[in-house]
């Protein structure tokens, strides 16, 4: 035990306040700006809908020490139910068209939904196929689009921060 | 006396194009019968089965299976007429060919004889008369899904409940369903359906040139992208016997060895945490986010997926980028020991993993296991050390092997793995052959063959490649050792209490999409 408390010890804080991709936006700011339109912290489901697990990598990288996303007030939630954003990479593979589908339906209004990644964007290299419906905005509807293959944290971050701000209000639902 | 008989398929071989040596045989349907039993007689494995459409050129459908011996890759051909498509099961010498001998059934309408008859990738999305890897089948056409119900195998008894997940799961990860039956909490049986991700990588790959495909074979399995895209690239260059330049063969061993770094810090995290030490995620998560940041540096991309290219590597990275590279690991090397010191001392973390999800050796063998998962099963196989490719041959790996079987065993692989990339990492980044980081291919004749194989993180991984008229690509096959090890899964939590399903399926983290095609 006292060789893990020496370890954190010096391991010391990683996380970067206010990672370059939300320069004006500190962690404590985006907190209360989430807080003021949830009444609560921001909750994330993610969907797979038929990416290549790139895409997923780089999600999870959001939760290491350096980005340190529930220091903002955003977690990743189990249900959709509980779920304010859905991140979706694609592309959408016709086997996952209908859990796409579901998922987005029991979320509860108001949500956002961001496609995520070159195929969750346009299809990507698999483009539209017998097996592929291409783009999520295929499927559902999405408020925005993150490029990259695989986008990088920053960018998924800088994605969230623009979507949760209010800058597009979800009318669907 | 086996021996005799892999003398006999000798005599009848030829060489295939590989960066490790390959033979191949074509055989009617009796010698494919045969061929099966004399390998598994002689202690090979069915890596995979594939099939292709030549009715164009000659009248025929082939199925054709590559078994990997200790020392070369065998690959078996046998030839069907139009009207009669059906080749003889394998499924029951080896169990991972029944799932294989689905998917090519869903794809390309021929069929074995015997085994499963439930699809397998095809869920619904469309219809049971099309099969979309025919050349006469347009890949744009599209179809509604029609889903019906998926006959899953019911286990009945007294207390015996059902448990289904998926496809979609509680965290940031792939899509499959998983179907539970139990009493209490201990598992009685798992069976997985699998197929979500299919997106059409095969029929893709034929509207590709043969110069691009590398891009799509990175894209089979991201997480995987150096081992496929280096796979792909041996097999195109070795249609023209291409000689890569040293620099470039260095650099990309470099980014296979990187890419299994990558992938150990980040499965050692995430066993830690599923075990109930988040402590252990935040540490190794860490060690994985500096060494992504330094690949940024030295190559431009987070994870590698387009450097190997044809022909070499795609970019030649600084020289200060690459030493601060060499500096990070050295670092990470150091923290890799310690923490690998606290994981074996936690008493409440090895209790967690210490026969959880246990496989026994014969199992694993009877079942085909490969690469990570098979060496944690007392099977030391390892390609980089048993067929060695450049430069593996002047660089051979020790090969981790632990014979438990269990959750910890898989740990333990993974730290021994990662200390010896870093060893390995060490020494290229220390003496860098200088030169051209790529050259220029020749151009491929319609109708060749060729096979790359690689050891990527999870075990070896394929691609069957063959040339098309103008520079396109007439058929190219992937395969990851995820088919076979998803077979050992089902087997793992076996006695096992389902709460410890998280921990036992981290621990052999494998790939849907990689499978899935």
């Amino acid at each position: 035990m006292f060789d893990i408390l020496s370890r954190i010890r010096r391991t010391g804080q990683l996380s970067e306040t206010g990672p370059h991709a939300l320069k004006q936006v500190t962690p404590d700011a985006l907190h209360a700006k989430l807080h003021r339109t949830f009444g609560r912290a921001l909750c994330i489901r993610h969907v797979d809908a038929g990416s290549c697990n790139g895409c997923e990598l780089e999600i999870q990288a959001l939760g290491n020490p350096y980005y340190n996303l529930e220091g903002a007030g955003i977690h990743f939630v189990a249900s959709p139910r509980h779920a304010d954003l859905l991140l979706a990479t694609g592309p959408v593979s016709v086997n996952m068209e209908e859990a796409l589908r579901r998922t987005y339906d029991a979320m509860p209004a108001p949500k956002w939904v961001i496609a995520v990644g070159d195929c969750g964007a346009c299809g990507g290299i698999f483009g539209s196929s017998y097996a592929s419906r291409g783009s999520v905005s295929n499927i559902i509807p999405v408020d925005a689009v993150v490029n990259g293959c695989p986008p990088s944290p920053t960018a998924l971050l800088q994605a969230i921060a623009k979507v949760t701000a209010g800058a597009r209000h979800s009318e669907h639902a | 006396m086996s021996m005799d008989t892999l003398d006999t398929l000798e005599h009848d071989a030829e060489r295939l194009p590989s960066n490790v040596t390959v033979s191949r045989v074509g055989v009617d349907a009796e010698g494919w019968r045969r061929a099966a039993d004399s390998m598994q007689q002689a202690g090979a494995v069915l890596l995979t089965l594939w099939g292709s459409d030549d009715r164009d050129r000659d009248g025929h459908f082939r199925i054709h299976a590559a078994y990997l011996a200790r020392q070369r890759l065998w690959v078996i051909e046998h030839a069907m007429p139009t009207g009669t498509p059906v080749y003889p099961s394998l499924a029951m010498v080896f169990p991972v060919a029944d799932r294989l001998q689905r998917a090519i059934r869903d794809l390309l309408g021929i069929h074995a004889d015997g085994g499963d008859a439930r699809p397998w990738l095809r869920h619904g999305g469309w219809p049971e008369s099309m099969f979309p890897l025919r050349r006469d089948v347009d890949p744009a056409q599209a179809h509604a899904v029609e889903s019906s119900a998926y006959p899953f195998v019911r286990v009945s008894g007294d207390g015996v409940h059902e448990i289904p997940v998926g496809p979609v799961h509680a965290g940031t990860i792939e899509p499959g369903h998983f179907r539970f039956s139990l009493v209490g909490e201990k598992v009685l049986r798992l069976e997985q359906r699998l197929g979500y991700t299919h997106k059409g990588v095969a029929k893709r790959f034929e509207s590709m040139r043969l110069h691009d495909g590398h891009r799509l074979a990175a894209r089979v399995c991201g997480d995987s992208a150096v081992a496929f895209s280096w796979a792909y690239c041996c097999a195109l260059e070795s249609m023209s016997a291409a000689v890569v330049p040293p620099r470039a063969v260095i650099l990309r061993a470099l980014a296979l060895e990187l890419e299994r770094l990558a992938n150990h810090l980040g499965d050692l995290g995430a066993l830690g945490n599923d075990a109930g030490l988040a402590f252990g995620l935040t540490q190794f998560s860490a060690l994985k986010e500096r060494l992504l940041r330094r690949h940024a540096e030295a190559f431009g991309q987070r994870y590698l997926f387009d450097l190997v290219i044809p022909g070499g590597v795609s970019m030649d990275p600084q020289a200060g980028a690459l030493d601060a590279l060499s500096a990070e690991l050295s670092g990470i090397e150091r923290d890799v020991r310690e923490l690998r010191t606290l994981y074996t001392e936690h008493a409440g973390l090895q209790d967690r993993l210490l026969g959880t999800g246990s496989v026994g050796q014969a199992q694993a063998r009877s079942l085909g296991a490969l690469g990570l998962a098979a060496r944690a099963c007392g099977l030391a196989h390892d390609l980089r050390a048993d067929m060695p490719w450049p430069p593996y041959d002047r660089f051979t790996p020790t090969v981790a092997a632990c014979a438990d079987g269990d959750v910890a065993a898989r740990v333990q692989v993974r730290f021994a793995e990662t200390l010896e990339s870093l060893q390995l990492c060490g020494q290229w980044l220390g003496d860098m052959p200088a030169g051209e980081v790529r050259m220029e291919l020749p151009d491929t004749r319609p109708g060749q063959q060729g096979i790359g194989l690689i050891e990527g993180w999870r075990g070896p991984v394929m691609v069957a490649l063959e040339s098309g008229v103008d520079g396109g690509i007439r058929r190219c096959h992937v395969h990851d050792p995820s088919w076979q090890n998803w077979l050992l899964l089902e087997w793992a939590v076996l006695d096992n209490i389902v709460a410890d399903f998280p921990l036992i399926n981290k621990s052999f983290n494998l790939s849907y999409s990689g499978h899935d095609g």
